[in-house]
């Protein structure tokens, strides 16, 4: 039996998205028993909390201080660790984002807990909690156990579904903030840079359109239509960011963002493993590449060897036709 | 500037002869090519950049320490990155299966008082076991700020850095107060990713991480490197993770390759039923 503690993620006032998939984590690891809470925390968390009332959460704990404005792993970590103690909940898990591979491991720190970061699945075995979690840039999963009392945990946003609302209202809570690290004051935010996009977020689209290196500079003249026409997020590979054709933070890998979505396109691109590692727990693979030997073949449901600056525009006048 | 930059040699998983899972369901890497941890070696190069005049960077401006955790023969890859501009080494002499980033981060700080560093340096995760943790543990063992997923660093004095952090969305800038703790990610090796103190702002780097000349290779062989034990260093070598099996992702089955795209429209639509 587990007691789990969800936190959350804030962006904008509202709870990310990416939250729903640790609510969908801390629902399968106390399917043998227990119950979860969900720690909202932030600027602006009260408001926000209201989000998460109908997803089955025993308490919905809420840290509201005006020095949460923008998130500083110092100034979250120690009301995310206090929150945990005080509440003895056994485990404490975020989504792997950036936001949750940044904070919990300083969290684990903080409760002397073991870390099962990136985790894929959870397993209740005899009282206790299997992790299975891919290493090796995808190749192996690996089954760990953590020895510790106290056990923090980062659940895959693509291996992890976002969870769908279980009605019922839950009983909100305002909890303390607690003083930051003192390493805080030696962090300063600067500024957030972000490509402002109507497309949806690459965790959260269901369909995904990805380009390789072989776009070159044309990579939004040529990706943007079928995305567009798709309502479809948009993702690159390694090389493609590495290139300059694409921002960093449309990567998709294993050490970029790892995705699943519903369908998934890779235009231009060969399919190095850590591109595979990132995109192959998507439902359907569409492969669009000169290379007939290229390695993406091998993961495509779908692969058609052409030229890419032909058929993608092909391809854009064939989707509105049926869609 | 000191700089310590914790590194680790990997079996290369991107490596031709792959990653199997014996019969016990232990993770085998017989076969594969030992190398340091790509982020490793970035950090490496950022260390490096930071203490130096990149128009000059022979004349070291500071120093580059770097660590790590393996037996005698990761010695070789300690060697092969002094060559690149390191100036001294250590070694812990301990097998990972002794370790985990938990016992890892409690031994770093040991290290990291008694070296006194600026700044520790770090790949944000190792490409083998993938789990990106050591730079928050130890950032907050030592109390220290954590900047991580650093896909640039400018220096400002070198008494601050101001960081970009590759985060989902956008790159968040911060700015740390030394002495810290980043951790680097792949961007951080473009051409001007790093901005130290000493260098021109107008200066380009080459992209990637830079190789050693033979000359280089024969010097590192007289640069100091040292051994030292982990029970001098935590007293705290219980394993908070442990595996007790392992299996290999399933295969995907081989899909099919279409003539054109009317016939790709067409299996969307009727047979997958994904548009």
């Amino acid at each position: 039996m587990s007691n789990v503690l969800v936190v959350a993620e804030m962006l904008d006032g509202h709870v990310r998205k990416s939250t729903h998939s640790a609510i969908t984590f801390a629902r399968k690891a106390t399917a043998g028993g227990g119950t979860f809470s969900i720690l909202v925390i932030g600027a602006g968390a009260q408001a926000a909390s209201g989000e998460l009332a109908a997803y089955g959460a025993q308490k919905i704990l809420v840290a509201d201080d005006a020095s949460l404005k923008n998130y500083i792993c110092e100034r979250f970590a120690p009301t995310v660790a206090a929150v945990a103690k005080a509440g003895s909940f056994d485990v404490v898990t975020a989504t792997a984002s950036s936001y949750g591979k940044d904070l919990l491991p300083r969290v684990a720190a903080k409760l002397g807990a073991g870390y099962a970061p990136d985790i894929s699945d959870v397993t209740p075995a005899g009282g206790k909690l299997s992790y299975k979690r891919p290493m090796y840039a995808g190749n192996a999963y690996g089954h760990a156990e953590l020895t510790t009392a106290i056990q923090v945990v980062s659940p895959r946003q693509s291996e992890f579904a976002a969870a769908e609302p279980s009605g019922g209202a839950s009983p909100s809570e305002v909890v303390a903030v607690t003083p930051p690290d003192a390493a805080a004051s030696r962090v300063e935010f600067v500024s957030m840079e972000s490509a402002k996009s109507e497309r949806p977020d690459l965790g959260e689209a269901r369909v995904i359109v990805s380009g390789g290196r072989a776009l070159k500079e044309q990579f939004a003249q040529v990706l943007d239509p079928l995305a567009n026409a798709l309502g479809a997020a948009v993702g690159a590979s390694r090389a493609a960011c590495d290139a300059g054709y694409a921002p960093a933070e449309l990567q998709v890998g294993q050490t970029g963002r790892v995705v699943a979505p519903a369908l998934y396109f890779a235009i231009g691109i060969s399919g190095a493993i850590q591109h595979l590692a990132g995109m192959k727990g998507s439902k359907t693979i569409v492969a669009i590449n000169k290379d007939a030997e290229a390695p993406i073949f091998q993961v495509a449901d779908y692969g058609l060897v052409a030229d890419l600056f032909q058929a993608v525009p092909e391809l854009v006048t064939e989707i509105k036709k049926v869609l | 500037m000191k700089i310590l930059v914790p590194i680790k040699r990997v079996s290369d998983p991107d490596n031709a002869n792959k990653v199997k899972v014996s019969a016990a369901g232990k993770i085998e890497t017989t076969g594969l090519e030992n190398k340091p941890n790509p982020f490793d070696e970035y950090a490496v190069e950022t260390a490096l950049r930071l203490t130096e005049n990149g128009t000059n960077p022979k004349a070291r401006l500071g120093e580059v320490v770097i660590v790590t955790f393996g037996p005698k023969d990761t010695e070789t890859t300690l060697r092969g990155l002094l060559a690149t501009g390191a100036d001294r080494a250590i070694r812990v002499d301990v097998t990972d299966d002794q370790l985990d980033g938990d016992i890892l981060a409690r031994a770093l700080k040991a290290i990291v008082e008694k070296e006194q560093p600026d700044v520790v340096l770090l790949g944000k995760q190792a490409v083998d076991g993938d789990s990106n943790q050591v730079a928050q543990l130890l950032a907050e063992y030592l109390g220290w700020p954590q900047a991580t997923f650093a896909g640039s660093i400018k220096s400002d004095a070198d008494k601050a850095l101001v960081i970009g952090r590759e985060v989902d969305g956008g790159t968040l800038n911060v700015k740390v107060t030394l002495p810290a703790v980043v951790s680097v990610d792949l961007r951080i090796v473009a051409p001007t990713s790093v901005t130290s103190m000493h260098t021109p702002a107008t200066h380009k780097y080459a992209d990637g991480v830079r190789f050693a000349a033979l000359m280089a290779i024969m010097a590192a062989k007289k640069k100091p490197l040292v051994e030292m034990k982990l029970a001098d260093l935590t007293g705290d070598v219980g394993l908070k993770i442990t595996y007790k099996g392992a299996e290999l992702p399933p295969a995907r089955k081989a899909g099919v390759k279409v003539k054109n795209v009317q016939e790709l429209v067409s299996k969307l639509k009727n047979e997958a039923k994904a548009l």
